[in-house]
């Protein structure tokens, strides 16, 4: 079937299978950096933005797109290297596969949450694996990067 | 120091976060052959036959293979150099299938949707045969994991296949039995460490292809660029020299991505058919057909003395490696290797016992390497020996450990280069409270808090086997090419290795291009594994820097004119003592590539160190546990750590929070679990919990520098030592809280309710 969207602002028209998941739709259009982390939409990988909105591309049918935004961390590069540059100070980005959709993550709750602390930073972030940092690295990446931070933790 | 222990960013930071294509499947060609592979469902059986009619009739299938297409030579998949102490036991496909999951067809298809549908339409007939799934019972089950007769140990390490053994082991020293006769107090406990998944977030992938000579090219996500090109080779019956691994940015190993998955597989579809072929692992397939941790059984006895001076112990290992024997021999000596000498008043010790087939998912490398394992007895035991004497753990400890200059009973005289645990102890203590809060405290709600801790001690490197090379290059414009077989995973090495080249070539960071792992291209590398990047790697590195610099200081005396020794060179420019004539790097850098009878100058080092010297780690916990229910959280974790000289503040740090939650994991959550069919029930994320941000509460970490004389800089390793305290110091906590000891990890509500109800 075809399908009209929006990636990254500029319209397309795709075909896809009713099968088809917006994971590998994206990654067939070379968004890299959408990726697949596990089959039950547990890891949060593959988040993208759909309307603005953090959801999983992993278990959103590519159909359900039709007519709707996607923002993929391709289309926010110099907000997400901002924030990237936050996250190597700290040296939170290590082998940096769950970095795009945590980035995507943490810049949608910038825009939905005024004034989190600490809590709410984490609770926003849960759905988020990571196996190599600990997490306790990119905490200190966005306490600073929104300016909730006493510095040195 | 410039760049030695500064907290530099990751020279990949960006492009890694921002999802730049910089890993495998990024790479890979848009018209690779797709590769599935249909799996044994049962978890021992023979193949009596097998039905390819209908698969092959899917269109868009390209080939199917089965054991009758393979080639029959037996190897391993062990990452590890040669030749390797696990035993070739494996084929490509075997006609018997020895666990769930274990291959049975590789099926190539144009697509993914193509290739499942034909995996479907494969018949195969069994012989179910009755499996060995309980590794206590295997030595001498009636069914035996491994009848065939061609397997191959390249080492006697005490196979006895027939009784299911795979390997065997025993160190001893002094008279364990007379000497626990004398002690005042013996601790007498069996501990069982779970499997654990190493659950990195790229799951196995490789792509393969040939090149325009016909050479198979494999593009791997793998710790172990030349172990893989061996063992593919000797697996294909392929010459080394016809094969070239690469591999990209990778995303996690943890270890895992030590043992090979997927490459062979890949890389014959491609030699039948010709076609770049790609094979992803999916997250189930890379939790059940892999590798995780080795299961062990800890039967310990730990004798001392009234005084607390431990005076004899005494650890019998059982080691479950599953249905293949990777590392199966190595991890279980370290487990001793790695306890043994961290209380060295003893008289007497020993370590023995076997690793054992199972029909399960083989075990393999994962980060702390039965260092984890034994620290978790030996720590639980060491912290009963406390509360039998009651006397503060952490006393009992300066009491007893090894020191920086001393040795102990396995060391055979050496002695212990450096060492600062007595001072991450301290350092800990203050930290986390532990006088005010030592043992615990009831809280008004009745929830009750406590802390406990644990030390611990790993390797850097493989002593006297593991060896690295490391060429650089003073390229035509005066920058630096730095290449290396070594594999960064994440943990920043290909930065830190910059750092060092850096630091003795007094340049700046961003003129060092570090090319890593391209078997055509890097200088020899055994792979990033054993905590031996930063200390042998780094060391070549270190020795490479220092030969290139000389020649630069001798060829610009040589194109100044100057007699040796007049001339100084501050890494830009190479200037006459006396000031009166001078050149910059890239001047002779172009004069060095330019003209008749030039030379490109290089420097290269290769280095593997006698022995492999041990970080340390203090690590405390601070627990809260509902008496009502035995739920836990773990409010505090704290480690300080002795890596030697710390080469990268930030990235030191952040692995050794992220090697504390994995500990944390371990000890709390994450546990491989089987039904009684072997069938694995922890296969996705569901089951299988890793932490999450809100299970690791805080980790506060902090370092207490030594100096390790044979380290480059003074450095030791980092990477993974940091797992192995959070085990044993949060079953302390535990017990300090309501006075349940758990022998059996993890440590779950249900087993500290049923504790206390006991
Ligand atoms: S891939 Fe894991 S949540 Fe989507
Ligand atoms: S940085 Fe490796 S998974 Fe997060």
């Amino acid at each position: 079937m075809q399908i009209e969207l929006y990636i990254n602002h500029q319209q397309v028209l795709l075909t896809v299978q009713p099968d088809d998941f917006l994971v590998d739709t994206l990654r067939k259009q070379g968004l890299f950096s959408v990726r697949r982390g596990c089959d039950t939409a547990c890891c949060g990988l593959c988040t993208v933005w759909l309307d603005g909105r953090p959801t999983l591309a992993c278990s959103t049918l590519s159909f359900r797109a039709q007519g709707r935004h996607i923002t993929t961390i391709e289309g926010l590069r110099h907000e997400a290297e901002g924030f990237a540059r936050f996250m190597a100070a700290e040296g939170a980005d290590q082998c940096g596969y769950c970095s795009p959709g945590f980035i995507l993550t943490v810049l949608a709750m910038k825009r939905e949450l005024a004034n989190p602390g600490e809590a709410d930073i984490i609770h926003y972030l849960t759905g988020n694996l990571c196996r190599c940092t600990g997490y306790q690295g990119q905490l200190r990446a966005v306490k600073k990067y929104l300016g909730v931070a006493e510095c040195n933790m | 120091m410039q760049y030695v222990g500064k907290a530099v960013a990751k020279t990949d930071a960006i492009a890694i976060s921002t999802g730049k294509p910089v890993y495998t499947e990024d790479l890979a060609p848009a018209d690779a052959l797709v590769v599935k592979i249909l799996r044994s469902p049962h978890a021992y059986a023979r193949i009596k036959a097998i039905d390819l009619t209908k698969a092959y009739a899917v269109q868009g299938v390209e080939c199917i293979l089965t054991y009758k297409d393979v080639p029959q030579v037996r190897f391993t998949l062990a990452g590890q150099s040669y030749p390797e102490p696990s035993p070739y036991d494996r084929l490509i496909l075997d006609q018997v299938v020895r666990y769930v999951g274990d291959e049975v067809a590789i099926v190539a298809a144009v697509d993914e949707k193509t290739a499942t549908a034909a995996l479907k339409k494969i018949k195969v007939k069994y012989e179910v045969l009755e499996p060995v799934l309980d590794f206590e019972q295997a030595i001498g089950h009636r069914s035996v994991v491994h009848p065939e007769d061609d397997l191959h140990c390249n080492f006697a390490i005490g196979m006895d296949k027939d009784r299911n053994i795979c390997s065997t082991h025993r160190v001893e020293a002094g008279d364990v039995e007379q000497e626990l006769k004398n002690c005042d107090i013996v601790i007498e406990e069996t501990y069982y460490t779970q499997a654990q998944a190493h659950a990195m977030m790229e799951t196995f992938r490789a792509f393969t292809y040939l090149d325009h000579t016909g050479r198979l090219v494999i593009v791997s996500s793998t710790q172990v660029p030349f172990h893989i090109r061996r063992h593919v080779a000797r697996a294909l019956e392929l010459p080394a020299s016809r094969v070239r691994v690469i591999k990209p940015r990778i995303g996690g190993g943890f270890g895992g991505k030590q043992t090979g998955a997927g490459e062979v597989f890949a890389g014959l579809v491609t030699l039948k058919t010709g076609r770049p072929a790609l094979f992803i692992y999916s997250r189930t397939e890379t939790f059940t057909c892999t590798t995780s941790r080795h299961a062990m059984r800890l039967k310990l006895r730990l004798g001392a003395d009234k005084d607390g001076f431990i005076r004899a112990l005494d650890i019998e290992n059982l080691s479950d490696t599953g249905a293949y024997g990777e590392h199966a021999s190595t991890t279980f000596m370290v487990c001793g290797d790695k306890t043994l000498p961290l209380y060295n008043k003893t008289r007497a010790v020993r370590y023995h016992g076997h690793a054992v087939y199972t029909n399960k998912m083989p075990a393999g490398a994962l980060r702390g390497y039965g260092a984890t394992q034994g620290t978790f007895a030996l720590e639980s035991a060491v912290n009963k020996l406390a509360a039998r004497l009651n006397m503060d753990p952490a006393e009992l400890r300066l009491k007893n450990l090894i020191r920086e200059g001393e040795t102990c009973l396995v060391y055979e005289g050496k002695t212990l280069g450096s060492s600062t645990l007595d001072r991450c102890i301290q350092k800990g203590k203050a930290l986390i409270g532990w006088d005010e809060k030592y043992p615990r405290r009831v809280l008004a709600d009745g929830k009750v808090r406590a802390i406990g801790m644990a030390v611990t001690m790993q390797g850097s490197g493989i002593a006297g086997i593991d060896t690295a090379s490391i060429e650089i290059r003073l390229n035509d414009d005066g920058s630096y090419t730095l290449l290396t077989g070594s594999t960064d995973m994440g943990t920043g090495s290909d930065t830190v290795l910059a750092q060092i080249a850096a630091e003795v070539l007094a340049t700046s960071l961003d003129n060092i291009l570090v090319h890593a792992a391209d078997t055509d291209v890097s200088p020899y590398d055994p792979g990033s594994y054993a905590s031996s990047t930063a200390y042998v790697t780094g060391m070549a590195t270190l020795q490479a820097a220092e030969e290139l610099k000389q020649k630069i200081i001798d060829q610009g005396t040589k194109q100044l004119a100057l007699t040796p020794g007049q001339l100084s060179f501050d890494g830009e420019n190479l200037t006459a003592l006396d000031g009166s004539k001078s050149m910059s790097l890239e001047k002779l850098a172009e004069l060095m590539v330019l003209g008749a009878g030039k030379r490109q100058l290089t420097g290269f080092a290769t280095y593997g160190s006698p022995i492999s010297p041990p970080p340390f780690i203090a690590g405390f916990a601070e627990v809260e546990v509902d008496p009502g229910t035995g739920v836990i959280e773990l409010l505090d974790y704290v480690a300080v750590v002795d890596c030697g000289t710390v080469l990268n503040a930030n990235l030191a740090r952040i692995q050794v929070e992220g090697g504390i939650a994995q500990g944390i994991g371990m000890a709390m959550y994450e546990d491989v679990r089987y039904d009684e069919r072997g069938q694995m029930q922890t296969n996705t994320f569901m089951q299988y919990k890793i932490p999450c941000r809100k299970d690791v509460g805080k980790i506060t970490v902090a370092f207490e520098a030594s100096y390790e004389p044979t380290g480059p800089f003074g450095a030791k390793s980092v990477g993974e030592v940091v797992i192995n305290t959070p085990p044993p110091a949060i079953a302390h906590a535990v017990y300090n809280a309501v006075g349940v000891t758990v022998t059996r990890l993890p440590i779950t509500p249900e087993k500290v309710f049923m504790g206390m109800k006991r």
